[in-house]
This record gives structure tokens, C-alpha cells and sequence, in this order.
């Protein structure tokens, strides 16, 4: 098992470094010159000139890489040009606000979807199995934007039940926080947990077929047993992967939500990073996701070796 | 010369010669040092369990798996110094037929293509002739002409081995090898297709490599028989002297244990062991009930015990 | 063999699955009894209905059967059982062995994990006791102590290991029958011979019945008190095995017997049964060997019923009386 975790560990390095490297030569290669774009129209050559020359953009390309790579490993991420405050003290309060909203996400997919999913294998062919397919279908088909408009239509605006948009942070009471990313979670999560439901039923559908359900019955186990315990985790493995997607895509889908519901995350710090030229945050920002990304991928990883034995045979 | 003795065939020329013959595949020895020869119309048979080597062996001979040393010289020609384009010329008169009647059909293709296919690989004769071969070879294998357009989905098990039969006859081997073509059939399909090779063998003077963990078959069906354990050749002789009076220990419990029998002694104990750890010395030693010191440092060597008869044991030096 | 009432009593047992759309018949009005102690076989080649009539004993049909007739346990109807009851009857009453142990047992599960499931929900026992009693089970089939085989998985097992995992699991409960589908036909020959001494070793030791579904009359003839035939989901001859290979009364028994290459065979040629085994939901009427069979006139158009024949029970108008010849 420890070698098993070893090799996986190794292999998150290339997962961070290629896309930090990528994300270095385009922000570079792009046209657009950060140093004008911050001092404005009124520059002058001499200014622009001067601030380039600060910033170390008129170095060659590679001196400039290797004192990129030199900081980035040292965590000296620069300050970012937008906000004049230092990136690693910028990032964490917008990280934040995604992982919150991400989480609560990915919890409610993966939980209610595997729930339903189990529920309609177990009753499959009859009205609740057909019925929760094609609540799935509909969950799956609903672009998350426009189910965030409905969410805020329906529940904030209507009901009065949520906020539209706006933050809480935590520390400002848990609950009022809550309610804040509750409907961008909810608009995150229905299509992934569509996607998850779909999933479990097919995977359990297959398990329950397997001769291993036949004489975990024909031991005379009680039938919850041999849903819960025998069946289940099997049917778990593939619906792992799914998850695991999930939740990457789940990062992504959070720009468009935090856009709508006016959440201070990370994707709307990447997008207006990006527009802006401030390459501190950019790299900053994608280190962090990438970073994330590979954490929940040995995560992943580790999930599945704790499902399956054979898999820590390496 | 190979003349064995109540056999049902005299063999008067050896078709294929295997000498040394050994694979691995990484830390496992699928086969070592396996000789044997097989005559002109011979039905040789390769008897053993899971991890004997034999359907590697089966392979090796045709040369689908390349052997890591070894000699196989068949009609004549050693097949390692044969070209490519010889080799691949060599190869239509040796075919193979599986145990898998539903895997080794390609099921895509109608019938007509499926018997078709090796002709044109090794060019034998025009379009027509060729249709009018599936209808010949149709007939022996006892299938409908109209079979032929349709594809193998729609036949049984053991028509399949059939079909696959008439495939292997396409292109008038000499030498067919079957790895277990009648284990996965009942036993009433099993009966038709063993006849049915039995009939072909004679009226084409077909030399048959059969493959089998099933030892009433083999008796019934072969002339002289190989026993493998774990890649070695523990015993080998005319089908009559190894079913009467076996030499090995190992031959001896297989024999016993096999159903139809009285069983005389008790269950051999133990697991075939892995092919990857093998014991040092006598492979068997480790399950023989009549293991001394001799065969955990020695391997025994071949020993003639009776005319044809070759017995791999400390214990046959008497 | 103990004298007494039988521990399985099924009574006119029909099965009908349901393929492409109607219910197909795959077991007719089978009717069996096993004594305590009692090994009685069941023999047939595929598509007869032998594994799907065990299934219908342990109340686990394919989804979508329809099973009718009567089964009783030591006495006690199981077919009228509220389906939790009759698990719960069945796991501690019938010990169910599999033909396939990779896949019968759970993969990612470990092997102590599924024994003692098992001897926790059906005897109440609590972990640390089942897992003794595991502990007592794999030796008790002959398993080696030296390897933890409570902590391993079924893939790092052999195929007798595994089986004799199959084996501890289904007599773990003390169950007073066990039913065996074609436990052995897997298996390499050598390990065979194991399994088989290991059964019928428990059989003494215990006073075990058994139910043993088999292709082979070979094999059951070993140790079998009594064999039935099944061809085409009907019994067609019930006797002892012995007397079954040598001495068979009903034509498909002679078939089966006259196709199989025996030990010292001297003919030149085997005897195959022509035709095919009809597919499932083709069956003929009346007397289902009909179209294959070298006896058959027009009085098998009717199916016949069981009749006694020298010691045997034969489904047939036209029995084979006498010596084989």
C-alpha cells in the first residue's frame, strides 16, 4: 500500500508542473503588455519602459522561466499588479469561497445521486426506477447557468427563502453562510448528481446480477446486508471515477456560477486576472487548481485502493 | 520408425521433431526442455493440468508464441532458419483448432468467408474452385450446404468445432493441433466431433497434436501420449503401456484421480505450485508421495523403460 | 445413511423463465427426496435444467421465473415462506456450493469478512466467536494455518483453495443438506480428487445430505447413493449410478453412457446421440427424447410417466429391460 501511495504521489508532479509551464509561455507569448495596461493611455514610453523593466518582462524567456520556477517553489508568488497585495495573502480568502461551494456541490451529487441511483436498480423496471431515469435525463440535460436563473427565480426572488447573490463568509455565522452558497451549490450539484444517479444504476444493475449476490443470499443474509454491504461496494468502484471527473468539472462549472451569484471565488478572480494582464494571480490561481486537481486525483486513488484490493498490487 | 505397439496406425516417417524445447515468459517457465516427435497420421496427445505448459506448447510448435531455445523441425525443415515468406508457406499445412467454439469465430464473416480465408491467405486455387471446396469440406464436416452463407451466431457449440474443423482442412494440412477442442461440448456433442476427427484422420492420413486435461478422451482417442507437469515432459509412451502401467508418480495419481476409475490410493495433497517459484530438482517433489533427498537436488533425466516409453524419475533406474 | 423422514421432500417442481417475451418451461414437474445422509445427484448435460432446479430448492430463481410446486426442508413448506423468512430458513438449513469460486465469492470483500457475515446474521455469534469459528471451518477443510486466509482476498487463492473457502462457508451454519452445482468441473483433476475426498469426508463426519449436480455419471458414481437423469428439464431415469453406467433403462441414460469414452475403451468408434439437445422453448411434446430416440413409435407422443423398472424409476414406454447389449 505505501508503495502504491509512493508511486502515486510521483506521478501528481507532472500533473502540477505541465499545466503551471503552460500557463507561464501563454500568458508570455499572448499579445498585450501588462506594464502598459497597468499605467494606463496617459503613459509614457519611458514609464512603461521602467515598469517592464521592474517587473522583469524584458528579460529573455528563459532567465525569466527559471526565476519563475525558482519562486514558485520558494511560494514567492509575487504581488499581484491589479491589487498591489502579495498573491499568497490574495489567494486562500477566494479559494475559499470555490472549495466551499465546490464541496457542498460534490457532497450533494455524489450522496443524493448514488441514494437515488441505488434506489432504482434495486426497483428497476418499475414506476419510482423509470420515474428517478428520467428525473436523471432532465438533471442532465439542464445547462447549470439557466438552472441558476431558475434556482434564483424560483427560491430567491419568489420564495424569498435565499439570498440572490452575495457572500457570507463562515466566520460571519454559519448558517446566514449556508444560505449563501446553497443555491450555487445546488445549481452546481443537480447535474453532476444526474449524471452520478445514472451511473450507480447501471454499475449496481451489473453487480446484482454477479454469482457473488447469489451466494451472499443463499447464505441467508439479511437483503439489506447484500444490498449495502456486498453489492454496493462493488458498484461503488466505477461510480468512483465518475465522481472524480465530477468534481473537476464541478471546479470549472464554478466560474459561471460565481459570475451569477456574485460569489468572490476563484474563478471570478481568474477570469478578471486574466482580462487584466496580472500574471502574478493567473499563475498563482492555476498552481492552486492544479494543485487541487491532483490532491483530489490521489484522493481518488486512494479511494479506489480501499475499495478494491486488487488495485494495491500495484 | 515409430511403431508402437497396439497402436491402430503404423507411422513409417516423422513429421515433426521438437528437441529442447523452452519458453519464459519473464520469471515464468511455461515450458523447458520439451522433445518429442510426431509421425506421418500419428495422434500424439499432450496430457497435464493447469500450469503444464501444454497449450504453450501447442503454440510454440506452430510458432504462434516465438520459444526462448529450442529446436522444432517439421516436414523436414527447421522452422527458426525458414525466411518469413517460407515460413509462412510452411504454415498451411499445419493448422489449429481451440477449445473456445464461440471465441475463435470470427463472427462477422458467413461461413463460406470464415473456410474461405486461409485459402486465399495461402492462394490455393480460383474463386470458383475455392466455393466449390467450402461445399466438399462442408459435407465431411457434416454441416448443410447451406451453411455456408450463414454466420456462426446462428450455430451450436459443437457445430461450431465443426465449422472450425472444416477451416483447419482448407488448405490440406498435414499436422492439425488441437488445444482442447471438445472440453467446453456435452457430452453427447463431444462424442459426434471426436468421431468426426477420427474419420478425418484416416481418410486424409492428418497427423493429430491433441491437447487435453481430459484422460478418457486421450486414451480413446490418441496413439502415444506426453504427461507434462509444471513445463517438463514427465512421461512418455504408447497409449497402452501409460494407461496400464504408468511410471511416474505423477502419471500414476493423474490416472487415479481421473473419473471412471477406482480409486486406489488416496488424493494427491497440495497445490500445483506457481510456475514462478519452481522447486529445485524434481518439479514434482514437492506433492510426490515418494520424494527421497536425490530429487530435491537432481533433476532427473530422461530414462527409456520400456521400447518407446521414457519415464523422467530417480525411481524408473531399475 | 440414518433412517428417517427426508430432509428434502420437492413435489411436482415446474420452472419457467421468461425469454424474448413468453414464459419458457426449464424444469417440468420434478419431483425428489433426499434422505438424512442421503447423496443423490442430479445428471444431465446443459440446457436440461439441473442448476436451475437447485436454484428453485434455495428459493433463488433468475429474476422474473415462475417456480410451482412444492419444496420441503425437514418437513417445513419453503415455497409458502415470506421471502425474508425463507433466506433466513434457507442459509441456516442448506449449504449452497458454486461451480465457480472466483466469482461466487465476493472479489473485494475478504474471505473472513464473508465467513463471518454469514455466522454473525445467521447464528447470532458475535465477531470475535465467528471469527474462531472461521478460523475452525478453514482448517476443517484442510485449508493450511500458516497463511492468514481470514485477511485474503479470493484472487491471491488457488482454485481448490478457493473452492474449499466455498465449502467452509456453506457448511458454516451446520445445515443439514448441501447442494453442490458441478462443484469440481472447474477444477483440475488432481484437486478434483481432493475436493471430492474433502465432501465426502464432511459427509461422514456429519451425516450430511447432499444434492450433487453434475454432467459427469462418472464422477458421482463415486460416492452418489443415488443418480437421477435429466434431459430437456424432465426426469427420465432415477437409480444408482452404478447401475445407471452399466446397466441403463432408459435410452437417453444408454446414450449418455454409450457417448462417454470409458477406461480400456476398445471400440473403434464412439456412439453419439444424433441430433441436438432441442433449444429452450422448443421443447416437443409428449415424451421430450422423442426425435432422437432409436426406440420411439407413436405411443411417445404422449409423455410417460415415471414407472418402476428393475430397481429403478424410468420415464419411457419403451425401457431398455436386461443387460445393456
Amino acid at each position: 500500500m505505501l508503495r502504491f501511495l509512493g508511486q502515486r504521489l510521483l506521478l501528481m508532479i507532472p500533473t502540477v508542473v505541465v499545466p503551471l509551464v503552460l500557463v507561464f509561455l501563454l500568458l508570455r507569448l499572448a499579445p498585450g503588455d501588462p506594464a502598459a495596461q497597468i499605467l494606463g493611455d496617459q503613459a509614457t514610453p519611458e514609464q512603461v519602459a521602467t515598469l517592464r523593466a521592474e517587473m522583469g518582462l524584458d528579460l529573455p524567456l528563459p532567465v525569466q522561466f527559471v526565476l519563475w520556477t525558482k519562486n514558485v517553489v520558494t511560494l514567492k508568488l509575487g504581488t499581484s499588479f491589479f491589487f498591489k497585495q502579495p498573491v499568497v495573502d490574495l489567494l486562500p480568502q477566494y479559494a475559499l469561497v470555490t472549495l466551499q461551494t465546490a464541496l457542498a456541490a460534490l457532497f450533494l451529487a455524489v450522496a443524493l445521486g448514488s441514494l437515488l441511483g441505488v434506489i432504482a436498480a434495486i426497483n428497476r423496471d418499475t414506476i419510482i426506477d423509470r420515474g428517478l431515469v428520467g428525473i436523471a435525463v432532465l438533471g442532465i440535460s439542464l445547462p447549470e447557468f439557466w438552472l441558476a436563473l431558475l434556482l434564483i427565480f424560483l427560491f430567491a426572488v419568489t420564495l424569498k427563502w435565499f439570498p440572490v447573490s452575495g457572500y457570507i463568509p463562515p466566520t460571519d455565522g454559519l448558517l446566514a453562510s449556508a444560505a449563501t452558497i446553497a443555491l450555487p451549490a445546488l445549481a452546481l450539484g443537480i447535474r453532476q448528481s444526474a449524471l452520478i444517479t445514472r451511473m450507480m444504476r447501471s454499475s449496481m444493475l451489473d453487480v446484482l446480477g454477479e454469482p457473488y449476490i447469489v451466494t451472499a443470499r443463499a447464505q441467508g443474509l439479511p437483503e439489506a446486508v447484500v444490498i449495502g454491504r456486498y453489492a454496493v461496494r462493488t458498484a461503488a468502484i466505477p461510480v468512483v471515477t465518475v465522481a472524480g471527473l465530477s468534481a473537476s468539472y464541478l471546479l470549472s462549472g464554478a466560474v459561471s456560477i460565481e459570475l451569477i451569484f456574485s460569489l468572490p471565488g476563484l474563478g471570478k478572480l481568474l477570469i478578471d486576472a486574466v482580462a487584466r494582464r496580472d500574471y502574478p494571480v493567473v499563475e498563482g490561481a492555476v498552481l492552486l487548481i492544479a494543485l487541487t486537481l491532483a490532491a483530489l486525483n490521489l484522493v481518488i486513488d486512494i479511494i479506489y485502493a480501499l475499495l478494491d484490493p486488487r488495485v494495491r498490487l500495484g | 520408425m515409430l511403431a508402437p505397439p497396439g497402436g491402430r496406425r503404423i507411422v513409417t516417417a516423422t513429421l515433426l521433431e521438437v528437441a529442447g524445447l523452452s519458453k519464459s515468459f519473464h520469471l515464468v517457465h511455461a515450458v523447458r526442455d520439451v522433445s518429442f516427435a510426431i509421425g506421418r497420421g500419428e495422434t500424439f496427445g499432450i496430457v497435464g493440468e493447469s500450469g503444464s505448459g501444454k497449450s504453450t506448447t501447442a503454440r510454440l510448435v506452430l510458432r504462434l508464441v516465438e520459444p526462448t531455445t529450442g529446436l522444432i523441425r517439421f516436414r523436414g525443415q527447421d522452422l527458426a532458419t525458414l525466411s518469413k515468406g517460407a515460413l509462412r508457406r510452411e504454415r498451411r499445412h499445419m493448422q489449429m483448432i481451440f477449445q473456445d467454439p464461440y471465441g475463435s469465430l470470427n463472427g462477422r464473416m458467413t461461413i463460406e468467408q470464415l473456410i474461405t480465408e486461409p485459402m486465399e491467405v495461402h492462394d490455393i486455387g480460383d474463386a470458383a474452385e475455392r466455393r466449390r471446396r467450402v461445399g466438399q469440406l462442408l459435407g465431411e464436416v457434416g454441416l448443410p450446404e447451406a451453411a455456408r452463407h450463414r454466420f456462426p451466431h446462428e450455430f451450436s457449440g459443437g457445430q461450431r468445432q465443426r465449422i472450425a474443423i472444416a477451416r483447419a482442412l482448407a488448405t490440406e494440412p498435414q499436422l492439425i493441433v488441437a488445444d482442447e477442442p471438445v472440453s467446453a461440448l456435452d457430452v453427447s456433442v463431444q462424442a459426434q466431433v471426436l468421431n468426426l476427427l477420427l474419420d478425418l484422420q484416416q481418410r486424409h492420413g492428418l497427423a493429430l497434436l491433441f491437447i487435453s486435461h481430459d484422460l478418457r478422451v486421450v486414451e480413446f482417442l490418441c496413439d502415444r501420449i506426453a504427461v507434462m507437469y509444471l513445463g517438463n515432459i514427465v512421461e512418455e509412451g504408447p497409449k497402452t503401456t501409460i494407461y496400464a502401467a504408468p511410471r511416474h508418480p505423477y502419471t500414476r495419481a493423474l490416472l487415479d484421480s481421473a473419473p471412471g476409475r477406482a480409486r486406489k490410493g488416496a488424493a494427491l495433497k497440495g497445490d500445483i505450485p506457481s510456475a514462478r517459484n519452481l522447486p529445485v530438482g524434481c518439479v514434482f517433489r514437492s506433492r510426490c508421495p515418494l520424494a527421497f533427498d536425490r530429487c530435491a537436488h537432481e533433476a532427473p533425466k530422461h530414462r527409456m523403460v520400456a521400447p518407446l516409453h521414457r519415464v523422467a524419475c530417480h525411481l524408473a533406474e531399475e | 445413511m440414518i433412517a428417517g423422514p427426508p430432509i428434502l421432500e420437492v413435489q411436482n417442481l415446474s420452472v419457467a423463465l421468461p425469454i424474448s417475451g413468453r414464459m419458457v418451461p426449464v424444469v417440468t414437474d420434478l419431483s425428489l427426496s433426499i434422505a438424512p445422509g442421503e447423496a443423490v445427484a442430479l445428471v444431465g448435460e446443459s440446457g436440461c435444467g439441473k442448476s436451475m432446479t437447485a436454484r428453485a430448492i434455495i428459493g433463488l430463481p433468475p429474476p422474473g421465473a415462475a417456480v410451482s410446486g412444492s419444496i420441503r426442508l425437514d418437513g417445513r413448506e419453503l415455497t409458502t415462506l415470506a421471502p425474508r423468512e425463507r433466506r433466513r430458513v434457507g442459509g441456516r438449513g442448506i449449504g449452497f456450493i458454486f461451480q465457480e469460486p472466483m466469482t461466487s465469492l465476493h472479489p473485494t470483500l475478504s474471505i473472513g469478512q464473508q465467513m463471518t457475515d454469514s455466522l454473525r446474521y445467521n447464528l447470532g455469534l458475535s465477531a470475535r466467536a465467528a471469527r474462531d469459528r472461521a478460523r475452525e471451518l478453514l482448517a476443517r477443510v484442510g485449508l493450511p494455518k500458516e497463511r492468514d486466509l481470514l485477511n485474503a482476498y479470493v484472487h491471491e487463492l488457488s482454485g481448490g483453495m478457493r473452492q474449499r473457502v466455498m465449502i467452509a462457508i456453506a457448511v458454516s451454519c451446520d445445515p443439514k443438506l448441501i447442494i453442490a452445482d458441478e462443484p469440481t468441473t472447474a477444477l483440475d483433476v488432481t484437486i478434483q480428487a481432493q475436493v471430492l475426498d474433502l465432501l465426502i469426508a464432511m459427509r461422514a463426519e456429519s451425516g450430511l445430505a447432499m444434492l450433487y449436480i453434475s454432467h459427469d455419471l462418472e464422477v458421482v458414481a463415486e460416492f452418489c447413493d443415488r443418480a437421477i437423469v435429466m434431459y430437456a428439464g424432465d426426469q427420465m431415469e432415477a437409480g444408482t449410478p452404478v447401475a445407471c453406467l452399466k446397466t441403463p433403462h432408459h435410452p437417453y441414460t444408454r446414450g449418455l453412457v454409450d457417448a462417454i469414452p470409458h477406461a480400456g475403451e476398445t471400440r473403434a468408434r464412439l456412439s453419439p446421440i444424433p441430433g441436438q439437445v432441442p433449444a429452450l422453448g422448443f421443447w416437443p411434446g409428449g415424451c421430450r427424447f422423442q426425435p432422437r430416440c432409436p426406440r420411439q413409435d407413436q405411443r411417445c407422443a404422449t409423455r410417460p410417466d415415471l414407472a418402476g423398472v428393475a430397481h429403478a424409476e424410468v420415464r419411457c414406454w419403451h425401457p431398455l429391460v436386461g443387460d445393456a447389449s
